[in-house]
């Protein structure tokens, strides 16, 4: 018997994956675990290793269809069933009894005593005793009546999910609802999925398009293109963003990157950029001001305990943020490779759900691509966002001089339901001063 | 206000009528100096006179014609078929005449005619005194058919029936004479025609019946409501042509499982049609199947009453029915 293979979850608050490649052709064999298809979601590209050994059947979704979690996207025959290949991928198809058709030359219409109900005959005069045709004791179980099917459609629930009391089981209207409503108030306890599940809902169906011009090049949203949109929108919409800067004077670590840089990529195999010391003054400022690290949920403030930053790298169509867990416990030199090794693998498109989840702050860098000042949209639902912006060499008045320092401007936007400015620049100058502290003679550490 | 059986409320109505409009009058067999088979025009030949109270010969054709002709000259006339069973010979009179008067005049005559006719099974009826005939003329537009059930809503649309520019056709269940009294408003209250009624209201199933099986679903609901707690929403149409879509329509949506119930011949009857209206357009509320109970298909109600009681949806067949669908 062929088993159906689904859209697995990649990912805890991801609802859809699409197809972008299938590996394999129909027809072909597979092993567990062998790479069957790329799929490409909100948060991730990743191949689909097959959950089942066999030959592949069917292939019941294209390449490029977007399709929910837990959708069978093909049909593998397991190994040893060869006879499954042509039979459809059907359990129970009753075998009607073909001197059971209601004769048509009867006009008895109506039930008598003794008599088995419409319902039942029906139900055997629908198959045809060839199998092709589904009877109507498996209809009714799998599409039970049209107002079962409409409220399943609507509310996206299977209706095999639902336990049924009807005739032979099925799913009746009240069953269905009665089960709508007991997940709408499971939800409503969890008040931080449906969160996350808004923000990743599809967008509203009602588009207002705008004109489109001869030479004008359409092209459809990729999943991470649609999820950043969705983010970003989800992010502008629900919080409050206000915004902070101050000046950073960073000429002493500048040059003590330039006194250690060469000899550091020779000894760690890694280069020394300027982003782990900010991530590590980050880290030890989310510390002391707690409420930098946290989350609005709803009615509440939630502070998280785990310091995860999560660093935004550029992949020139999209952006992505891998999370560095726990960055508390690493240095300067843990945190180069670290970010080293998330950077590569983004660029590599090869995040696993683990390196994209749990980040409870967000460091954004353009200074790396020339950025003085940005405003940065807070990586929703956490509750501030820092940008470093590029070092430059500017004059500037020190003690009534005009000295030539390497400056750079340090941002936070924040979500200003959890906290307000003062919090915000109270963090800002701690980060500021640990990265003014460092000098040519610091060591790295 | 006085309790009153169907019959002593048609002819209340009818006699209201009488009373208040001079060119309202009676014609048909026996209904003068006999007072009807049924009695219900008792008493009319003695106050209003054998002019407006007219017997007539045993001639169906005769009577819907003469109707005809005297409601075009001013008259608003109410022909009595003794029994629905012999409406056949008025056919044509009320198919292509009555009923096309005022389309083929092109709006300039209308056809002020009511037709009464007593119809449904009664014991030993069998072939010429049992028919359901409605579906005969339920698709005959310029008619309207109506068949109300209890006293009350009966006195008020004789009167609307009278009242209608064009012909009526009023049936009256037989076997509803006398089972069903009510207290009746005297004098008007209004029922026009076309309006279902919604007699008991109910979540779980919706029956759509009228005439005896009416009131047989009114009991076996109320049996269903104690025993099973499961709550029927009963419909009457009251008028079987045209219907009143939205009231039954806004039923099976509210309960998605209708039955749908008459003691007509099953194959093309009413329930057919309203089957159709609801599995058209209530199709995505629909829960369970559209079902029918009706007599099946054989020419008559026989005069055995083990045979009489086969031919009937039973009280029995009715709840079994009606379980069936709710359980579904």
């Amino acid at each position: 018997m062929a088993k159906p293979v689904t859209m697995p979850q990649l990912g805890e608050s991801v609802t859809e994956g699409t197809i972008t490649r299938w590996l394999k052709a129909e027809g072909d064999e597979v092993e567990i675990d062998e790479p069957l298809a790329e799929v490409d979601t909100d948060k991730v590209n990743a191949e689909l290793p097959s959950p089942v050994a066999g030959k592949i059947e069917k292939f019941l979704v294209s390449e490029g269809s977007t399709v929910d979690v837990g959708t069978e996207i093909a049909l593998v025959a397991a190994e040893g069933d060869s006879a499954a290949v042509d039979a459809p991928p059907r359990e129970n198809v009753a075998d009607p009894a073909p001197t059971e058709e209601f004769p048509a030359s009867d006009t008895e219409a109506q039930p008598v005593a003794g008599e088995e109900s419409p319902a039942a005959r029906t139900s055997r005069s629908d198959g045809n005793g060839r199998g092709d045709v589904e009877d109507a004791e498996t209809l009714r179980l799998t599409r039970s009546s049209p107002v079962v099917r409409r409220l399943a459609e609507e509310h996206g629930v299977e209706i095999a999910e639902i336990p049924g009391t009807g005739t032979g089981g099925r799913v009746t209207r009240k069953d269905i609802e009665g089960y709508i409503e007991e997940l709408e108030e499971r939800e409503e306890y969890a008040p931080g999925l449906q969160e996350e599940r808004e923000a990743f809902a599809e967008p509203e169906p009602e588009i207002e398009r705008v004109p489109v011009y001869e030479g004008d090049r359409v092209e459809d949203l990729t999943g991470i293109r649609r999820a950043i949109a969705n983010r970003m929108s989800a992010s502008k919409r629900e919080a409050p963003h206000a915004w902070t800067m101050v000046e950073v004077d960073v000429s002493g670590l500048v040059a003590l990157r330039e006194r250690e840089k060469t000899a550091f990529v020779e000894r760690e195999g890694v280069k020394l950029t300027y982003l782990p010391f900010i991530v590590k003054a980050v880290v030890e400022s989310l510390k002391e001001n707690p409420v930098l690290n946290s989350v609005w949920d709803g009615d509440r403030i939630i502070l998280r305990k785990r310091i995860n930053v999560g660093v935004a790298v550029d992949l020139e169509d999209a952006l992505i943020v891998p999370v560095i867990t726990d960055a508390d416990e690493l240095n300067v030199l843990g945190l180069a490779r670290k970010i080293e090794d998330l950077v590569r693998r983004a660029r590599a498109r090869n995040l696993g759900t683990e390196d994209v989840s749990g980040g409870t702050f967000t460091v954004n860098n353009p200074g790396s691509l020339g950025s003085v000042v940005s405003t940065p949209i807070i990586n929703h639902p956490q509750a501030a966002i820092l940008s470093a912006e590029a070092i430059v060499k500017r004059p500037v008045v020190i003690e009534d001089a005009i000295a030539v320092r390497s400056m750079m401007n340090l941002e936070v936007s924040f979500d200003h339901r959890v906290l307000d400015g003062g919090a915000a620049l109270k963090f800002l100058n701690a980060v500021k001063s640990r990265l003014e502290a460092c000098g040519p003679e610091s060591s790295i550490g | 206000m006085a309790t009153k059986n169907l019959l002593q409320a048609i002819h209340e109505g009818l006699a209201e009528e009488m009373r208040s409009d001079e060119s309202v009058m009676v014609l048909g067999e026996d209904v003068g100096r006999a007072g009807g088979v049924f009695r219900v025009t008792q008493g009319l030949q003695e106050e209003f006179g054998a002019a407006r109270v007219m017997d007539t010969p045993l001639a169906e054709s005769l009577i819907v014609g003469s109707a005809i002709g005297l409601s075009v000259n001013g008259m608003r006339p109410v022909a009595e078929i003794q029994f629905a069973d012999f409406i056949p010979p008025a056919f044509d009179q009320i198919v292509n005449e009555a009923a096309k008067f005022h389309y083929r005049s092109n709006g300039d005559w209308n056809c002020p005619i009511t037709i009464r006719a007593p119809y449904g099974v009664v014991p030993g009826g069998a072939l010429y005194h049992s028919q359901s005939v409605e579906a005969w003329f339920c698709n005959t537009p310029g008619l309207k058919v109506v068949a109300p059930t209890f006293p009350g809503d009966a006195k008020a649309m004789i009167k609307s029936s009278i009242r209608d520019p064009n012909p009526v056709l009023f049936l009256e269940h037989k076997r509803t004479y006398r089972l069903i009294k009510e207290e009746v408003p005297d004098g008007d209250h209004e029922v026009p025609l076309g309006e279902a009624r919604v007699h008991r209201e109910g979540a779980d199933i919706t029956v759509v019946a009228y005439g005896l099986m009416l009131y047989m679903a009114l009991e076996v609901a109320e049996k269903l409501s104690e025993e099973h707690g499961i709550e029927t929403e009963v419909v009457e149409p009251r008028t079987l042509y045209p219907l009143n879509k939205e009231k039954i329509l806004a039923s099976a949506k509210k309960t998605g499982k209708v039955v749908v119930i008459s003691e007509a011949n099953l194959t093309g009857s009413v329930s057919g049609e309203i089957a159709a209206i609801v599995a058209r357009e209530a199709f995505e509320w629909l829960d369970g199947p559209v079902m029918r109970l009706g007599a099946p298909d054989v020419p008559a109600a026989a005069f055995a009453k083990p045979m009489m009681e086969h031919f009937l949806p039973s009280a029995e067949k009715i709840e079994e029915a009606m379980l069936e669908l709710a359980r579904y």
